[in-house]
């Protein structure tokens, strides 16, 4: 199921704004990678970039290549749907189909794929909502709608959500920032538990969490206001918050960023 | 001495507030008192209107035979009398002119929304349903006489008037659907897209569905608008004193057209049908409206 | 990704996937036609179902504004025979003779003078009254009674106008009667209160005419003018609270200033309505063969009822394109009307935000 992700060269633009320049990184199969770094310097690009949610914003145009295990997913001729459908997404705030039961939002993928199963859309609903550990909490209320839920459980449901479809590559982007500290903390022991199964990779303001979870660790940085955004330096988190090798990512790791 | 008197009375210190000059007191509160009155005569003439409708057409509401006949037959002094004739073609003629104007309208809006943004086409679009907005009913009746009667060569007839309800319904549709979708927040797309649905699913089954409630309501607020449209009716089709079914065939009745033709007979009983047929058409309007703030809270995002 | 890669995916045996925490499927998840590989140089897969509701989207946008350039046209089209066989000045003649083909004679010069008089004096009587009503609801009036106020003004478009014709004729004019005996005999030393072509007394001319106008396109102008002037930035009404203003003063310093020219856009969008309103005025003015003194006093027709009231002759397609020229000219000039309205309003949207 999990796949690996080689990013090279990535070059991400709004209209005529170049948002990032020269993103060159591997994501490894069944581990956590952390992107950090302050705001603005593109971490939200690069991940969209990675399921083709770039190109969603009008205007938006993507250089360099992607590739999961091996195949280029901005390759001519493939379709930006099913590379979607591999590489699944959770978003900042979670946004559960207001319109959907807990139930619907869970198998939104695949009933609007065109899965009418009854059997298995139960089964795959059970599944992924014990996958994003919300099972117990909502098993007596499926048919209620998805926004009564807390936040933290709303963005469980859009975990279960994600993970219904069997995605390889599962994208959060800061996933835990609108969420309370206990909300926080099952989500970080969710992505602990998913890891087993899937490629992560999750944008994280929070230097703490991002040493809690992750495996390998990237730094974005801004060189200068106005300027692209780039990727500093990527390694093991360990290394990266202890012995980083660039100056620009110790100042920002130690606080000193300006 | 005197001023010196004076000084030592004067207050160490300026009053903690200040008191406002008499004559910015005055101009304040006639400002006040003119804006409320301005509401006050908006008020008058809306009471007054209903109020001859209840007091005149009341009447002929309360008899069976009002809501099971029609003027068949009847001439200009014999009392009694039924508007059947005239709801039927009312509701088949808003029906038949909703079921064309609500997916065309619904669909514009969504290129407008979904597809079009800021292209060129959008922006003339727009304005086009400006323009559709502010057009007399009239040259509305106009045009599908030009088209459907004279060009195609067809007769005057219930669907005409459908047709030319079509163009003064079109712009309401648009406007609201625009309204409501953009209303929608880009989020919910992008989870969608994100679970590999594709765009045209996207609209189908999430945005629209969020939407809905707004949809809707804004549709039959609009339809209960143009149900009392009478100008184009004028001239696109006859009237009739009888029951008639069929929208593509013969004269038929409506509710405004009802009211205007029945003015023509200047007896009791004429009166007494056309003030009935009035009170009746604004009933319908006021209890579709109603209607529709029902919808709305049914078909609402529920989050319990 | 691509189908292949994805069936392979989705046909992994189960031992391979035996401690994820989500078993693969067992049938697979049916996709739709995806678009064949697209021809090198083109980049963009876009599926099938795409393509087709796009372009249906498309199209709909498109029929929109062919539906604008079609009444244009076909007005036109069947306008121009009439005009050609019309033996008055079209623009300058007073007549309405349409009766027979062989033998038409029309003009719109009286009828573009009911019009616009009509509609001039509801335009004068309805804004100040919308903008007082606006400014109250949006400034004065508590804010839980500023909605069902609000929606109250509303109800007032909600009555048909062959309604508000009834009411015009049988009820207002005869209450207005005295008033306009009065305006004549007292103002009729000006043009436009001195004796019209049929008496002040009668109440079916542009005086009642107007006044019914003016209730009808109030709700229009009142809609527009408190949208804008709910627009007003707070931190301008602040800013003069705390310099001590009243609340007149509030009003007349920055709410006026910054709603001022999307009213003025309202009150053309209302004054568009007015020029086309058809049956109320139909049912109110009475018709009258003698030409107009230029009085508010006048009877007559406007384009839009002198076209209603022409419906019974629609049987030959000479006569009805008379008509149609009528309509015409007032199809442009509501286009024109509606046109300088949005461009008003886009602009004090524009500059303000
Ligand atoms: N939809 C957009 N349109 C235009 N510019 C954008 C858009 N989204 C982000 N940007 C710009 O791209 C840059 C990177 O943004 P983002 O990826 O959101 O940063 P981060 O997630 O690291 O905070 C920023 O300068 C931002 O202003
Ligand atoms: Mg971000």
């Amino acid at each position: 199921m999990a796949k690996r992700l080689d990013i090279k060269d990535l070059n991400l633009y709004y209209n005529k704004f170049h948002a990032v320049r020269d993103v060159t990184l591997q994501v490894h199969a069944r581990s956590v990678t952390a992107f950090i770094g302050p705001s603005g310097c593109g971490k939200s690009t690069v991940l969209r970039a990675l399921n083709r949610m770039h190109e969603v914003v009008p205007g938006s145009r993507v250089e360099g290549s992607v590739l999961l295990d091996g195949e280029n997913v901005y390759a001519p001729g493939v379709d930006p749907v099913q590379v979607r459908r591999t590489i699944g997404m959770v978003f900042q705030r979670a946004n559960p189909f207001p319109t959907m039961s807990i139930r619907d939002n869970v198998v939104a993928g695949l009933k609007l794929a065109g899965v009418k199963d009854k059997k298995r859309l139960e089964e795959v609903t059970e599944r992924s909502l014990r996958g994003a550990n919300l099972w117990e909490e909502v098993k007596d209320r499926l048919n209620k709608p998805g926004g009564g839920l807390s936040g933290g459980q709303q963005q469980r449901l859009c975990i279960a959500r994600a993970i219904a479809v069997q995605p390889d590559v599962l994208l959060m982007d800061e996933p835990c920032s609108a969420l309370d500290p206990i909300s926080t903390l099952a989500i970080e022991d969710l992505i602990a538990e998913l890891k087993k199964d899937y490629t992560i990779v999750i944008v994280t303001h929070n230097m703490q969490q991002a040493a809690r979870v992750s495996d390998q660790t990237a730094f974005f940085n801004l060189p200068a206001v106005g300027e692209p955004g780039q990727l500093v330096e990527i390694g093991e988190t360990g290394k990266i918050f202890s012995n980083p090798s660039q100056k620009a990512t110790e100042d920002y790791i130690s606080g000193r960023f300006g | 001495m005197r001023t010196d008197t004076a000084d030592i009375e004067r207050p160490a210190s300026a009053p903690a507030f200040q008191h406002l000059g008499l004559g910015r007191r005055i101009k304040n509160h006639t400002a006040t008192v003119l804006f409320g009155l301005a509401f006050v005569v908006a008020v008058i003439p809306l009471l007054w209107v209903l109020f001859t409708l209840v007091r005149r057409g009341l009447a002929p509401m309360l008899s069976t035979e009002w809501w099971t006949h029609s003027f068949y037959g009847l001439l200009p002094n014999d009392p009694g009398g039924g508007i059947y004739h005239a709801l039927v073609g009312t509701l088949e003629q808003t029906l038949v002119c909703a079921v064309i104007a609500v997916p065309l309208g619904v669909t514009v809006g969504i290129f407008l929304i979904e597809y079009g943004r800021n292209s060129k086409l959008a922006r003339t679009t727009t304005f086009m349903v400006d323009i559709l907005s502010g057009l007399p009913s009239i040259v509305a009746g106009l045009f599908i006489y030009a088209l459907w009667i004279t060009t195609f060569g067809f007769d005057r007839s219930g669907f005409a008037v459908s047709l030319s309800l079509v163009l003064l319904m079109l712009p309401v549709v648009v406007r609201v659907t625009e309204t409501m979708l953009t209303i929608v927040p880009d989020e919910l797309r992008e989870a969608s897209y994100a679970l590999g649905v594709p765009k045209w699913k996207t609209i189908l089954k999430v945005v629209l569905p969020t939407s809905l409630s707004g949809i809707i309501t804004g549709i039959i607020l609009g339809l209960a608008r143009i149900m009392g449209e009478t100008a184009p009716l004028l001239i696109l089709v006859g009237y009739s004193r009888a029951i008639n079914f069929n929208l593509f065939d013969g004269p038929m009745a409506s509710l405004p057209l009802t009211v205007y033709t029945a003015r023509k007979t200047s007896t009791e009983a004429g009166e007494y049908r056309m003030w009935g047929a009035a009170l009746t058409l604004v009933l319908l309007i006021m209890l579709i409206n109603l209607l529709a703030t029902l919808l709305s809270k049914l078909f609402s995002v529920k989050t319990r | 990704m691509t189908e292949s890669t994805n069936s392979e995916r989705r046909s992994a045996p189960p031992g391979e996937t035996g401690n994820t925490l989500v078993e693969p499927p067992e049938t697979p998840v049916p996709e739709e036609p995806v678009t064949p590989p697209s021809e090198p140089g083109e980049k963009k897969v876009v599926r099938l179902g795409d393509r087709v509701f796009q372009s249906v989207a498309t199209g709909s946008g498109i029929f929109v504004v062919a539906i604008i350039a079609a009444i244009g046209l076909f007005l036109l089209v069947r306008a121009i025979p009439a005009l050609h066989a019309n033996e008055a000045n079209f623009l300058l003649s007073g007549q309405w003779r349409t009766g027979d083909p062989e033998n038409m004679a029309f003009g719109i010069i009286d009828l573009a003078w009911i019009t616009v008089a009509s509609s001039l004096v509801a335009l004068i009587l309805a804004m100040p009254v919308a903008g007082g009503i606006a400014l109250f609801l949006t400034q004065y009036a508590p804010k839980v009674l500023a909605r069902p106020f609000a929606y109250v003004v509303d109800l007032l478009a909600a009555v048909p106008s062959v309604i508000y014709g009834l009411w015009g004729a049988l009820v207002l004019a005869p209450v207005l009667k005295p008033v306009a005996v009065r305006l004549n005999e007292t103002l009729g030393w000006i043009p436009i209160f001195a004796d019209g072509n049929v008496p002040a007394g009668s109440g079916s001319n542009v005086f009642t005419a107007g006044i019914v106008l003016a209730v009808m396109i109030l709700p229009i102008i009142t809609g527009v003018a408190r949208e804008v002037f709910a627009r007003t930035p707070a931190v301008q009404i602040e800013g003069a609270l705390a310099l001590g203003a009243t609340k007149w003063e509030v009003v007349r310093t920055t709410v006026w200033p910054f709603g001022r020219s999307g009213f003025v856009g309202g009150a053309m969008l209302g004054l568009g309505r007015a020029l086309g309103e058809t049956v109320a005025l139909t049912v109110i003015l009475s018709y009258t063969f003698e030409g107009p003194h230029y009085s508010i006093f006048d009877a007559g027709a406007t384009f839009a009822s002198r076209i209603a009231l022409g419906s019974a002759e629609f049987n030959n397609n000479l006569t009805v394109g008379a008509y149609i020229a009528a309509g015409l000219v007032l199809f442009i000039s509501t286009f024109a009307v509606n046109a300088i309205a949005r461009w008003i309003e886009s602009g004090s949207a524009r500059g303000k935000e």
